[in-house]
């Protein structure tokens, strides 16, 4: 029931969303969603509704920081 | 190229987990993390990472899986409405299995009632804007994600103007109840790995209390097994490093206010209320009821209707699940008399609840 998913936006009229996911489709609103949203953008959705944008410098911090977790260790190995 | 994908690499979770194991070495107890969210339960148990833990780290699930903690009465009234001719039931379809005192929504549509499973509180709106024959009544169970979305339903069928959309609601809020369970002193907690997509609605900064007030390091945590493992090892840091803060490893998809709009919503459907959480009980000001402004479409209040008196089922440990006390293996009816397709307890119905995700994934 509070299964948000992260989907890629394929379709936007500034109003509703329709964004997919392996294959899968879904219609959102956009009503919650303050930040501009393009084709190709990843947003959460949640029981037809937008809630919120990747942000796509975040994410690859996050990867960066759980990479270098890795590097430090096979460094001691 | 930032896709969830990234973060279900299995070399990173590995490293991430090698990373725990070594910062954990030397403790002489063990750390207890509590997952408050059922999701996270659901993806632990299907990536496997308690296998991949040190036995210094333990993990227990809380009571973030809304199907579960909505108290049985309220199934009961829900049967109630759906055995009146002239209601329309419209729910999630997590609601559709969970037993009641006598019976329960999937049993009265098997005798005729009309219940539908939306994916979206606006397809009841529609369902009722179809239907002006009918009263529709929409099962608006679910934390602050689901809560905007059923504030949004209402204000559509207000501005759509109709008179037969009706929520029958269990909103609840996630924080306080999270204080309630630190407090118990059986429980020792040493940290919660905090919900991601309710984060999204209520900002990082919702759990600040918990870190400054109330000294429980609180990570907010994304549900990719990556995602799990950092959050893991950053509340294991913090520990470690002897600090208690609020730290967003989700910070792709949130920050610390949180989502304003959403909010906002919340602010003009619902107030806070005292609510009672099953297996825990009455939470002060954790729940979010419907205000007097919009009463018109509270079920509750506008259609009234004798309920049967609640009886919980016997034997269920549901309760002390939800607040981490046993784990669902440990109760007596697990896996023999309680089952997915014949559940006893709600925490065997939800995809999100303790009991099915230890069935499933045989943890
Ligand atoms: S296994 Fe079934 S009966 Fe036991 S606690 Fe879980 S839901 Fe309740």
């Amino acid at each position: 029931m509070c299964l948000a998913v992260p989907m890629q936006v394929i379709h936007s009229d500034g109003e509703v969303v329709i964004a997919e996911i392996d294959g899968v489709k879904r219609q959102a609103s956009l009503i919650m969603l303050d930040a501009e949203v393009r084709t190709g953008d990843y947003v959460l959705i949640h029981a037809g509704f937008a809630i919120g944008k990747l942000d796509t410098d975040e994410a690859l911090e996050t990867l960066a920081l759980m990479r270098e977790c890795l590097a430090a260790q096979q460094g001691e190995a | 190229m930032s896709g969830p994908e990234l973060f279900r690499n299995r070399e990173i979770v590995r490293g991430l987990a090698d990373n725990i194991a070594r910062l954990t070495a030397d403790l002489s107890a063990p750390l207890t993390f509590m997952e408050v969210c059922g999701t996270h339960t659901m993806a632990i148990a299907r990536y496997g990472i308690r296998s991949l833990l040190p036995p210094e780290v333990r993990l227990i699930s809380g009571p973030g899986c809304p199907v579960c903690v909505t108290p049985i009465g309220y199934v009961d009234r829900a049967v109630a409405y759906a055995r009146r001719p002239e209601t329309l039931i419209v729910t999630f379809g997590d609601m559709l299995r969970v037993p009641g005192s006598s019976s329960s929504l999937m049993q009265e549509r098997a005798r005729g009632a009309d219940v539908r499973i939306v994916y979206s509180a606006l397809d009841a709106v529609a369902l009722a804007a179809r239907h002006a024959d009918r009263q529709v009544v929409f099962l608006g169970v679910g934390f602050e994600t689901t809560a905007p979305t059923v504030a949004a339903s209402i204000l559509a069928a207000d501005a759509q103007g109709l008179t037969n959309y009706f929520v029958l609601g269990a909103n609840k809020t996630i924080p306080i109840p999270m204080q309630v369970l630190s407090a118990d002193p059986a429980m020792a907690i040493d940290g919660y790995l905090c919900p991601a997509h309710v984060s999204t609605v209520i900002g990082a900064g919702a759990y600040r209390f918990l870190a400054e007030k109330h000294a429980l390091p609180c990570v907010v945590t994304g549900f990719e097994p990556a995602d799990v493992m950092h959050g893991l090892l950053m509340l294991v840091r913090q520990h470690v490093e002897r600090r208690c803060a609020v730290e967003i490893q989700y910070s792709r998809f949130v920050d610390s206010q949180g989502n304003r709009k959403a909010q906002a919503l919340l602010d003009e459907v619902f107030i806070p209320v005292d609510t009672a959480w099953r297996g825990i009980g009455v939470i002060p000001q954790s729940g979010l009821a419907i205000t007097p402004r919009y009463a018109a479409f509270d079920a509750e209040k506008a259609l009234p209707v004798p309920v049967e008196e609640p009886r919980e089922a016997p034997g269920c440990l549901c309760g002390e699940v939800l607040k981490g006390k046993v784990m669902p293996p440990e109760c007596p009816l697990f896996g023999t008399v309680c089952t997915p397709e014949d559940p006893v307890g709600a925490c065997m119905v939800s995809s999100e609840g303790s009991c099915a995700a230890a069935y499933k994934y045989g943890t």
